[in-house]
């Protein structure tokens, strides 16, 4: 089965690091998206299974991103992973109060996301 | 006369039956003697087979107790072999992680090491620079100095989570990181401690940016990230990586930027003398 990820990150490194831990899974595919608004209308032109995202990002940030993702019927339902460098724990309940699956701290290791992933997945 | 004739006839027919009689028993001995002769035999035979019976079994005994030690034996080795393979297998296993491991090292310095050479805008540079040591580092406050070869002095051109101007110009040669600069060595603090205000002069590490032994600037870290509390094996491969790849990519980025500036000079003038 093909999942669709989308990646929302400012840094074109972590997007390249997200890729190369999510790409490991057979037949995922990845679109990225630089900021959040970015990140809605990408997610507006097709079908994603999970969406790894920032918090910190000109234009619309990651927890903003989450409310409009959350209060959209159409997307709802989406797992979104928090992939960040703030790591206080006022930002991971404020981000997970508002609809997020998971939050991960930056530096993240592949192999971390790629479990988290897996899970959200219900991959074996 | 015939009484006499009788008596001769009868002692005649006694004699033969007499004769008779030794003469069976004659046969009778001969059959005795026959019979027991036949019983030594029979008896040496039994013995005989006997003691060629109790010797098969001997062999046999002692053909089994040495199939049974040859067996033993080879359950010792396998016992011996499946151990190795255990250790083996274990020691397998562990290499695998080592390889994933290792494969996200690699995949870690690949991409930082193909963003730093992405780009040949200098401020691109920096900015890939600055990425890589909040991402992939984990930094909260730093800073990018780069050395003023006619000063000798080293200026901050990029900083995270504190003002340019909070880091002074240092001297070449002065302080830890005027040290960094002019020795080429990397600095890390023993242990870091818990982050307690921000002072320009005591960083936890820095590293030089160099081009073979030629320095050009140096990176200064004062704060991690809070989730972060010491390095990792990866990071100080990455400080590797930033040393030498993050000198050259800025070092090229800023040759580039001066021949562009150069070329558009030299451009504007041509198309001046043409009009």
């Amino acid at each position: 089965m093909a999942y669709r990820i989308l990646i929302v990150d400012d840094s074109p490194t972590m997007r390249q690091l997200l890729a190369f831990a999510v790409k490991r899974l057979a037949g995922v595919e990845v679109q990225e998206a630089a900021d959040g608004l970015d990140g809605y209308k990408k997610l507006a032109s097709g079908k994603f299974d999970l969406v790894l995202l920032d918090i910190n990002m000109p234009v619309m940030d990651g927890l903003k991103l989450v409310s409009i993702i959350r209060g959209n019927p159409d997307y709802k339902d989406i797992p979104i992973v928090m992939v960040t460098t703030e790591g206080g724990k006022e930002d991971r309940e404020k981000a997970l109060s508002l609809g997020a699956n998971a939050y991960l701290t930056k530096p993240v290791q592949a192999p971390h996301v790629l479990s988290v992933v897996k899970e959200l997945l219900k991959i074996a | 006369m015939s009484d006499e004739k009788n008596i001769f006839s009868r002692a005649e027919e006694f004699m033969q039956l007499f004769k008779k009689g030794a003469d069976f028993t004659q046969d009778l001995l001969k059959e005795n003697e026959r019979l027991r002769f036949k019983i030594v035999q029979l008896e040496e035979k039994n013995k005989v087979a006997s003691t060629s019976d109790s010797g098969t079994d001997d062999k046999l005994v002692t053909e089994l107790n040495k199939k049974l030690q040859t067996l033993e034996q080879e359950l010792q080795k396998l016992h011996h072999r499946h151990k190795e393979v255990e250790a083996e297998n274990q020691d397998f296993a562990n290499r695998y992680l080592e390889v994933q491991n290792e494969n996200n090292h690699l995949a870690n310095l690949y991409i930082a090491s193909f963003q730093l050479h992405s780009t040949l805008d200098s401020r691109e540079v920096l900015q890939v620079v600055m990425e890589i040591i909040i991402n992939l580092i984990g930094a909260e406050i730093f800073g990018i100095l780069l050395l003023d070869e006619k000063t000798n002095e080293l200026t901050a051109v990029s900083t995270e989570g504190v003002d340019r101007e909070e880091i002074p110009l240092i001297r070449l040669g002065v302080g830890i990181m005027g040290g960094v600069a002019k020795s080429g060595e990397n600095f890390f603090v023993e242990e870091i401690k818990p982050f307690d205000k921000f002072d320009p002069q005591t960083p936890i590490v820095c590293i030089p940016l160099k081009i073979k032994d030629h320095v050009i600037g140096v990176i200064v870290i004062y704060k991690l990230l809070q989730q972060k509390s010491k390095f990792t094996e990866l990071d100080y491969e990455l400080f590797s990586l930033l040393a030498g790849h993050a000198a050259t990519a800025i070092f090229s980025s800023r040759l580039y930027s001066e021949s562009e500036r150069k070329l558009s000079t030299i451009q504007g003038f041509i198309n001046f003398l043409t009009k």
